[in-house]
């Protein structure tokens, strides 16, 4: 009787400092993730009380964990490790914009399904405007035309297998060529940022437009070249040579309308023709930066089609 | 092409470094690009050439005591690895 009363009671106060430690655990892990949980499932509580379970059915072999000063050094060494979590991620975001990049990632499957549709076929698509909500541009889960990173970043890796599979069919591939192939795409990418960000410079264009936006425009171009590189490895050089051309005038459409309501003064925006040698330089350079995709698709993927 | 981040760091270091050995008075100036010929209109147009020029000295400028260093272990490490 008395040998259960403390078993049970041990297993109450055992009990106590793991559910701390586990829900603590559990809600650090939910403030350090990088990206959270966007999806609207509370399955955050569920888990943690499922977990801490088990763990606590399995403690009543140790004894050594029963006396207060371990207890007492594990709810520091808790606190410490969170402390040192909270430090980590004040210093990381100080670098990389975490809090920026989860703005990129908030994406769904509709607006995955759709923004795919929109780069193979944008000719239907009337109002390219990015909605605001109180001067923050909303998420792009809620608005089709706002620039995203996870497609961007989908269709590099994409890229990179395919073109591993493209070589591997002209018996070219081995395993380190992947990495060549990936390193290059991505040095061919930053340059192309460079470009742009040394372009915009210079013509001095009032926009809105950060680094990580035109990353993403210029990584929506993966999507066109892995239709084309697929369709070229299922149905041969003709069938290649036509789905990048639809993919390239649609990706040069597509650049042209989004970049035309972001570079350009209101006016030239709506259509009509404004005279005027900076508008005309924008212009210019709107067309260079739309000009510029399809060369860069044909270029990083002609040499998988031979 | 096969290019690698490697070859893209070497390429910026020369590049930086080609833009930190435009001297100022002895050549700028001679070819109209000094900082004393960049007093414009004080309306929104800089224009081209002038924002080209601010780049050029800005660059000069930021990346002068960074250059020494990346220099140096740039030196240093082809010396001892080919």
């Amino acid at each position: 009787m008395d040998y259960t009363a403390t078993q049970s009671g041990f297993r109450q106060r055992k009990l106590q400092p793991n559910m701390r430690l586990r829900t603590s655990l559990v809600d650090g892990s939910e403030g350090s993730q990088l990206f959270e949980d966007t999806s609207g499932a509370a399955s955050g509580p569920q888990t943690g009380n499922q977990q801490a379970g088990p763990q606590a059915a399995g403690f009543p072999g140790q004894s050594i964990l029963s006396d207060p000063m371990s207890n007492l050094a594990m709810a520091y060494g808790s606190s410490l490790a969170s402390q040192g979590r909270e430090m980590v991620d004040k210093n990381l975001d100080r670098f990389i914009p975490i809090s920026k990049l989860k703005y990129y990632f908030a994406v769904d499957t509709v607006y995955v399904g759709k923004k795919l549709g929109l780069l193979v076929f944008p000719y239907m698509h009337e109002n390219w405007e990015v909605s605001y909500q109180q001067d923050t541009p909303v998420a792009p889960r809620f608005d089709v035309n706002a620039p995203d990173l996870y497609i961007p970043a989908m269709g590099f890796i994409t890229y990179i297998l395919v073109a591993g599979l493209a070589l591997g069919t002209q018996n070219k591939f081995s395993p380190e060529l992947l990495g060549v192939q990936a390193s290059s795409a991505f040095v061919w990418l930053i340059m192309e940022v460079l470009a742009v960000l040394l372009s915009l410079y210079l013509v001095t264009v009032n926009t809105d437009l950060t680094t990580i936006d035109l990353l993403a425009f210029s990584g929506y171009k993966y999507v066109g070249m892995i239709v084309g590189v697929v369709a070229g490895l299922l149905f041969g050089r003709p069938a290649y040579y036509l789905s990048l051309l639809w993919c390239c005038v649609a990706i040069f459409v597509f650049m042209i309308r989004t970049l035309r309501l972001k570079l350009l003064s209101e006016a030239a925006a709506e259509g009509r023709l404004v005279r005027g040698a900076k508008n005309q330089l924008r212009m210019y350079l709107t067309m260079s930066i739309a000009a510029a995709q399809p060369i860069f698709m044909y270029w990083l993927t002609y040499h998988l089609i031979r | 092409m096969a290019f690698t981040l490697y070859s893209l760091i070497q390429a910026a270091i020369l590049c930086v470094n080609a833009v930190a050995v435009l001297h100022e008075e002895r050549f700028l100036s001679k070819i109209g690009w000094g900082v004393d010929q960049t007093v414009g209109g004080f309306g929104d147009e800089p224009g081209v050439k002038v924002q080209l020029m601010n780049l050029v000295r800005s660059v000069r400028t930021v990346m002068r005591v960074p250059l020494i260093a990346v220099n140096a272990v740039c030196i240093v490490l082809l010396l001892l690895f080919g």
